[in-house]
């Protein structure tokens, strides 16, 4: 069935156009000789915009002399940062720093911060009010963790930037949702800078961000935002748009004013859906620690970096499994929010600790701890010598691997390399620039209409007259073998998943592991077995983009309606034709999401993996990264958006063609 | 950084007595900053130890190495104390030369950036460290992805040190590939020191690496500024670069307005200095032996405390 699909007519201008692309691949260079042309295969730069100095120009004028008369922009940004930051430090001083008077040697301690044993107790607090005592037990297990392996102070720091980063994320996000719930121009206007906020690369608007709100933690924080808030914005448009007509015309009866409607009806009833919103949120800010720790954070993402800089991958792995923890806390909370039922709320007679329990015990917590910290120290802060730690563990199991397996490793790389990596990397790098545009645009147009079309044109067009054809091509070469790769290996263990609820739980935590414990963490072990190279970079990325290709794969086969399999068994299918001719032909949109979303985590890995040594965009925004170039960055950061945007729009299209054939919508 | 001063002090409405210490010209805090290399960190909190002996108040501030000087050119970031000939020269001269920014003086410190192999080489390679000698040997350095060329891991592109005209101006018969990060150019040679393979790669000192591996860097012709501006200059007649890597000061630097503002500070950051071998110690005990920067810092304050009275007076 597949292949009789292949050889249809409509599969002809495929294949001739990967016979073109081929043939100028393999003869590009034979062709710049023959008609001597050597603009065939390179760019000239004399046609290369100075698009890098504008947006530089831009951005010093926006510092040294933009001004709205009364202050100036700088000023401006200045005072949101002071703004942020005042809170920031509040909370940063009750969760790890404590209260201070005085300044440097005046300085003199008014109050300590609260005590392990308070933000465990008040964790746990959490966990029950959000559902039961087992939620409570598992976050406060996981909170116990972080004093117990002695990662408590940081993880404190990162606390506190994931208590201002999320609310001030939330609140955004819910804001702009809003409007544009209410006005349509401004959803169309919002959606390509969403699109952006989470494909250009973090590392590419790093630079900015700190010139604008100045060095420390309030422009890891800024940058923390831009990164989190989009799904929020998305989530809370729907989750308005959904709310049931009902909901809305009972609310008009009861004459509702504009503001109550919003505030009184809709928000409330959209609240479940608002709430996985709020998790995504968290999760995104947990999944920026590291980055934002390159800016002047602090807190468990530096304790990553200096233990990888100076090789101890022990502490590496010890530092980002804490951020695991949290994440996985913070995460169950949040979900358990978002389903939580409405509560029986007591009589406004009995007084404030019965109406509110949970609430008045842990302030009894709080000021306990704090008199008893006061004369036992271990209760302030969890002692020292009772930590334990891991480190030696991991380095010797590194050590063990590397020198009994190195050379089995080498074989298998050297295989992957010359049979994949290398003739790809041939066949894309030899693509001439101009074909390359015109190839693109045809192949966009023919899936997803003119439009696509077009917009394929204008966005690699950007690529190209900013020179970064070459660059662009080995970054499509090394997303599309690992996206390969990564999908290869995911598809069939979602599969699995999705058919055995035992492999479920099991490859769920797995992938949930891989995907919220720093990539940095496993990037040097990699580097260690793999050496600098391609090779490297390409196992980092499917290491982080393995996770939605099991994801959706799983939920696809999952959400298959029962009639049709047994539909399949009764008309005599073996097991292995209701895998193929049902489960798989039916799950095949939700695989096409799965493919889209593989593309868009590893082409947002890319940039990480610049750190390996690779020589793709990701490596050009991160030159710009270490050479503060501001323009460098974001014309680079948006060619990486543009190839990511070209991607989902693609798939995007073929997923809903798919859904249309199947009669699914 | 903290919630300090003011509003709590409003909040408890408490004045509380402040430690009598020395007159300082200003109490706000010089805001030194670190990057994300120990030593570096090491040596800012030491600085940052002496100030506030003399009463300054101090606060450590995490900044990127180059974006930092967006910072001290507006008066953000106060005190950089590491900006090495090798790496930071032009960021320090764009910025010097707006007036915003000064160069302190030397710390005392000197950047070497060279080849280097590990001890275990000579024996599979016994010219070395003379760098004819890699020629001979540069089957053993090769790997499947380079062979027949040996393989040479050079820094990060951003840091430059002509590594490709070296090659091939000194006719190397070597392949660079670029780490991406130094973190990356680590990991590559733990996992070879581990194994005991091959391995040839650009180490910079004062770090960590040449106090734990056992090795050497190569003996290029010496550097001199000719080499790299005279192509006639050197074994190779038509090209230049057919010679060392230069090796330079590590230099301190600070916002123009610091000598204003703390004269007496800027005093002390320009008396303050610090040896390779002092650094080298303190890295090694801080990266190899476990010990907290705090404590390391301490430490040296102690050892050290007649030599730091001599640069506060």
């Amino acid at each position: 069935m597949i292949w009789r699909r292949l050889i249809r007519p409509g599969a002809l201008f495929w294949w001739a156009l990967l016979a073109a692309t081929w043939a100028l691949s393999t003869w590009s260079f034979q062709l710049y000789k023959a008609f001597d042309a050597r603009w065939i295969i390179r760019f000239p730069s004399g046609w290369k915009l100075p698009m890098e100095s504008w947006i530089s120009d831009a951005m010093k004028w926006l510092l040294e002399d933009a001004t709205f008369g009364l202050f100036t922009f700088r000023e401006l940004t200045r005072f949101v940062s002071a703004v942020i930051e005042a809170p920031y430090d509040l909370v940063r001083a009750a969760l790890a720093d404590g209260f201070m008077q005085g300044q440097g040697s005046y300085a003199v301690e008014i109050a300590p911060p609260l005590s392990w044993i308070a933000v465990i107790a008040i964790m746990a607090i959490l966990g029950r009010v959000a559902r039961d005592w087992r939620l409570a037990a598992l976050t406060g297990a996981c909170f116990l963790y972080l004093a117990v392996f002695g990662q408590w102070d940081s993880a404190m720091v990162t606390l506190a930037s994931v208590m201002i980063a999320v609310p001030i994320g939330v609140l955004g996000g819910l804001l702009l949702g809003i409007a544009s719930f209410r006005w349509p121009w401004v959803e169309r206007a919002l959606r390509p800078l969403l699109d952006l906020m989470q494909t250009v690369p973090v590392f590419a608007y790093l630079v900015p961000v700190l010139f604008l709100f100045g060095f420390g933690p309030v422009a890891a924080l800024v940058a923390t935002v831009v990164y989190a808030m989009p799904p929020m914005v998305r989530v809370a448009t729907v989750a308005l748009q959904s709310v049931p007509e009902e909901v809305v015309e009972a609310g008009k009866m009861a004459g509702c004013t504009r503001r109550q409607m919003m505030w009184k009806v809709l928000i409330p009833s959209a609240a479940p859906t608002l709430m996985v919103g709020v998790n995504q949120v968290i999760m995104l800010t947990l999944n920026m620690v590291i980055i934002a720790s390159m800016i002047g954070a602090g807190g468990l993402g530096f304790d990553v970096l200096s233990a990888l800089r100076r090789l101890d991958i022990g502490g590496g792995i010890e530092a980002g499994l804490a951020i695991v923890v949290m994440a996985i806390a913070l995460d169950r909370v949040s979900q358990a929010f978002s389903t939580r039922l409405p509560s029986k709320v007591a009589g406004q007679d009995v007084n404030f600790v019965r109406r509110h329990p949970w609430f008045a015990t842990a302030f009894a917590i709080i000021a306990l701890t704090y008199i008893a910290g006061l004369f036992l120290p271990p209760v302030q802060s969890y002692p020292e010598a009772a930590t334990l730690t891991t480190s030696a563990f991991w380095e010797d199991a590194m050590r063990w691997i590397n020198v009994n397996f190195y050379d089995t490793l080498e074989a298998i790389k050297d295989v992957f390399l010359t049979t994949l990596l290398l003739p790809v990397k041939r066949f894309f790098t030899g693509i001439p620039w101009a074909w390359g545009l015109i190839a693109v645009s045809l192949a966009a147009g023919r899936i997803g209409g003119w439009r696509l079309g077009l917009l394929a044109l204008l966005l690699t067009g950007f690529i190209i007259v900013n020179g970064l054809w070459a660059k662009a091509m080995i970054t499509v070469y090394l997303v599309g073998v690992s996206v390969l790769i990564a999908y290869a290996i995911g598809v069939p263990l979602g599969i699995w998943a999705g058919q055995n609820a035992r492999a479920h739980k099991w490859v769920g935590a797995f992938i949930d592991t891989l995907q919220t414990l720093p990539s940095f963490v496993y990037l040097i072990p990699v580097v260690m077995l793999f050496r600098v190279g391609d090779f490297s970079a390409m196992i980092a990325v499917i290491l982080y983009a393995l996770a939605p290709a099991v994801r959706y794969a799983a939920h696809g086969i999952r959400s298959i309606e029962p009639q049709m399999i047994e539909a399949g068994l009764v008309s005599g299918c073996t097991r292995r034709q209701i895998l193929w001719r049902i489960k798989l032909p039916l799950a095949a949109p939700s695989l096409l999401l799965g493919l889209n979303q593989t593309i868009m985590l590893a082409i947002s890995m890319l940039v990480i993996t610049a750190l390996v040594g690779t020589r793709d965009l990701g490596q050009e925004v991160y030159i710009a990264l270490t050479k503060a170039n501001t323009g460098q960055g974001i014309v680079a950061g948006l060619s990486v958006a543009f190839i990511a945007i070209i991607a989902d729009r693609c798939v995007s299209a073929m997923a809903r063609q798919s859904r249309e054939r199947l009669g699914l919508q | 950084m903290k919630y300090t001063a003011a509003t709590s002090a409003l909040a408890l409405g408490l004045t509380l007595a402040a430690p009598a210490l020395a007159e300082v010209e200003s109490q706000d805090p010089i805001r030194l900053t670190t990057h994300d290399w120990t030593g570096q960190i090491v040596n800012t909190t030491i600085l940052g130890e002496i100030l506030k002996k003399a009463g300054y108040n101090v606060e450590l501030v995490q900044a990127d190495y180059i974006a930092q000087f967006a910072g001290l050119k507006t008066g953000d970031l106060h005190v950089a104390t590491e900006i090495w000939e090798t790496t930071g020269r032009e960021a320090m001269d764009e910025a010097t030369a707006t007036g915003n920014v000064v160069n302190l003086g030397e710390s005392g410190m000197k950047a070497i950036e060279e080849w280097w192999y590990p001890a275990y080489m000579e024996e599979r390679c016994p010219g070395l460290p003379d760098w004819k000698a890699l020629n001979d040997c540069a089957q053993e350095f090769a790997t499947s992805e380079t062979a027949p060329l040996g393989r040479y891991l050079g820094g990060p592109v951003t840091w430059g040190g002509f590594d490709e005209e070296r090659v091939e101006s000194l006719g190397l018969d070597f392949e660079v590939v670029h780490a991406g990060t130094d973190a990356a150019l680590f990991a590559e040679l733990e996992s070879a020191y581990q194994r005991e393979a091959p391995i040839v790669l650009w180490i910079y000192s004062p770090h960590w690496s040449t106090v734990k591996y056992d090795g050497s860097y190569v003996e290029f012709p010496p550097y001199t500024p000719e080499c790299y501006d005279d192509p006639s200059w050197g074994t190779n007649p038509d090209m230049a670069y057919d010679c060392a890597k230069p090796t330079g000061p590590i230099w301190k630097v600070a916002w123009a307005g610091v000598e204003e503002k703390w004269p007496g500070a800027a005093e002390i950051i320009r008396n303050y200095t610090l040896s390779n071998d002092e650094m080298g110690a303190l890295v090694a005990a801080v990266d190899l032996d476990g010990e907290s920067i705090e404590d390391a810092a301490a430490g040296w304050m102690e050892e050290n405390a007649d030599k730091v009275d001599g640069w506060i007076n």
